[in-house]
């Protein structure tokens, strides 16, 4: 690992409601390499809060604050929102979770990549064009040019999902933050999908962070898992330590997940604590 | 004994295409019984079919020795109930708890509405106090468990699921399939469950069904799939997809 790509620190987002302060992140702190990082949580754990936090598209109502927020040394918090918006796509990108709702769909997918291509680089059309249709390549899609001039509706999940994937990286991002990429597909699709982001992700020395909500997945495709809980980290470890896991929820959540050929009746349960919140 | 659910032949289709090409199937009663399989296999599709949510082109559905024609009676809903996969979609948003248990109730005749409703939220894990809360004052959860005991409400024989906890986080997953349990050795159910997850399969049914684009791929016992005993390759994929990531390099 080379450096830190990414620094957070005490990172706290909050949603005014009129029913009182919602804290959705609590003082979250990690930093990150040019490795892959897993957040884990449950549904309100905060954890795409964090991710969105990160990229800057958290609500206009919502508050964030935190003692540091840096990507490569640069205060992202401080910064002006035109210049933020640049960094937007071209050094972060952000795949989200359903194709179906995430790409536009009354633009061909060929014109949404070159339209990302050509808002953060001076290109042709004719060389964004070469490029977007090497980058759907890329991602294994096998008639490229066909599939440029294809609308959203006319793919399926797992051809969508990939299109996303081309469109966030022909920018060439260092920073990758990937919410719940593969939880829309079935299982293997999922698997194809995730081995492509692998492979463009350690080719491109990308730093990357993966949210979702599946801890098995996660722990066998990152090389460090956070788990979140209540807004807050309860426990930072390496994935293939999973197994050791120390906190109770962390656990509780390996624990109570079905698994072939592992009969337990009745399945485990969490027993919250309210310690944990705390 | 008579099986619960025996399907021979069944052909559904959406005008050009053929949602289900020929399924045949056999639900021994008080068995628990798996259809898994990738989306648009049809897994879906033949559960709305024996609930009458689809119309069956061809083929035959037998329900408890009887064989249904194009509409289902009242008779069918005592045996025959469903429990569907998104538990926002399938509660009334403007119906109190209370009011959407009595539905059921109000159309087969019951006169001890009062007791059942008090006894279904109990049987659930729900108690009296949600009784007049509204689907949205509730988690995901829960609504599920208002879904199921609406389904138990007039005391079916037969529960068709439809993928019931894949909208769930895993550790409430894990309280509704111990639901499910449960109520089924308590009142001897036959389940009949659709679900994507093999690992879910495995541990609800006793026999399962794989599933291709509308076809049956193959029959297995819930050990062979533990063990890996399976036939065919697609099979043997999605045990592998289940298994997670691996990284080839």
């Amino acid at each position: 690992m080379s450096g830190t790509l990414l620094d957070v620190d005490d990172l706290r987002v909050d949603f005014p409601t009129r029913t009182g302060l919602i804290q959705a992140v609590r003082g979250v702190s990690f930093s990150l390499g040019r490795e892959r990082l897993g957040i884990v949580g449950e549904s309100g754990s905060g954890k795409s809060q964090t991710g969105r936090a990160i990229m800057g598209l958290t609500p206009p109502q919502a508050r964030v604050s935190a003692k540091k927020l840096a990507l490569d040394g640069i205060d992202l918090l401080a910064m002006p929102a035109r210049q933020r918006r640049a960094l937007r796509g071209k050094r972060i990108a952000m795949i989200l979770q359903d194709p179906k709702y995430s790409l536009d769909p009354v633009m061909s997918i060929g014109r949404q990549i070159v339209e990302t291509l050509r808002t953060h680089e001076k290109v042709s059309k004719a060389e964004a064009r070469e490029r977007a249709l090497a980058m759907l390549e890329a991602v294994q899609i096998r008639d490229p040019a066909r599939v440029f001039d294809l609308h959203p509706h006319e793919v399926s999940g797992g051809m969508g999902q990939r299109a996303m994937i081309a469109m966030m990286l022909i920018a060439g991002p260092e920073l990758m933050i990937a919410d719940e990429p593969t939880s829309a597909l079935d299982v293997t699709v999922q698997l194809d999908v995730l081995g492509i982001l692998d492979r463009l992700v350690s080719e491109r020395g990308m730093g990357l962070i993966f949210i979702s909500h599946d801890l098995r997945l996660v722990a066998s495709f990152c090389d460090r898992v956070i788990v979140m809980y209540a807004g807050k980290v309860v426990e930072q470890l390496k994935a293939s330590e999973l197994r050791d896991a120390q906190h109770p929820y962390t656990r509780g959540l390996l624990n109570c997940m079905p698994r072939i050929g592992y009969e337990r009746h009745p399945l485990p349960v969490l027993d919250r604590k309210p310690e944990w919140a705390a | 004994m008579t099986p619960a659910i025996s399907i021979d032949g069944l052909e559904v289709a959406f005008d050009r295409f053929r949602a289900l090409k020929g399924v045949s199937l056999e639900v021994k009663s008080g068995e628990s019984f798996g259809l898994v399989g990738e989306s648009g296999s049809g897994k879906s599709t033949l559960l709305k079919a024996i609930a009458g949510l689809v119309p069956a082109k061809s083929g035959s559905i037998t329900v408890n020795g009887k064989t249904l024609g194009a509409r289902r009676d009242k008779a069918f809903y005592r045996e025959v109930q469903m429990v569907f996969q998104d538990p926002y979609g399938s509660l009334h948003p403007r119906q109190t708890v209370d009011r959407l248990l009595q539905e059921p109730l109000a159309i087969h005749g019951f006169a001890d509405g009062e007791q059942r409703i008090q006894r279904a939220l109990d049987e659930v894990g729900l108690g009296n106090g949600f009784r007049f809360r509204y689907a949205h004052q509730l988690s995901g959860g829960q609504r599920q468990r208002v879904a199921i005991a609406r389904a138990l409400i007039l005391e079916p024989s037969i529960l068709l699921l439809d993928e019931p906890t894949s909208a769930l986080d895993a550790s409430v997953q894990a309280e509704v399939l111990n639901l499910l349990e449960e109520v089924r050795r308590r009142r001897k159910l036959t389940f009949l469950m659709v679900s994507h997850d093999l690992a879910i399969i495995t541990h609800m049914c006793e026999r399962l069904m794989v599933m291709q684009n509308g076809e049956a791929v193959e029959n297995l016992t819930a050990s062979q799939l533990i063990g890996h005993r399976v036939e065919k390759d697609y099979t043997r994929n999605l045990l592998r997809a289940s298994e997670g990531f691996v990284r080839t390099a």
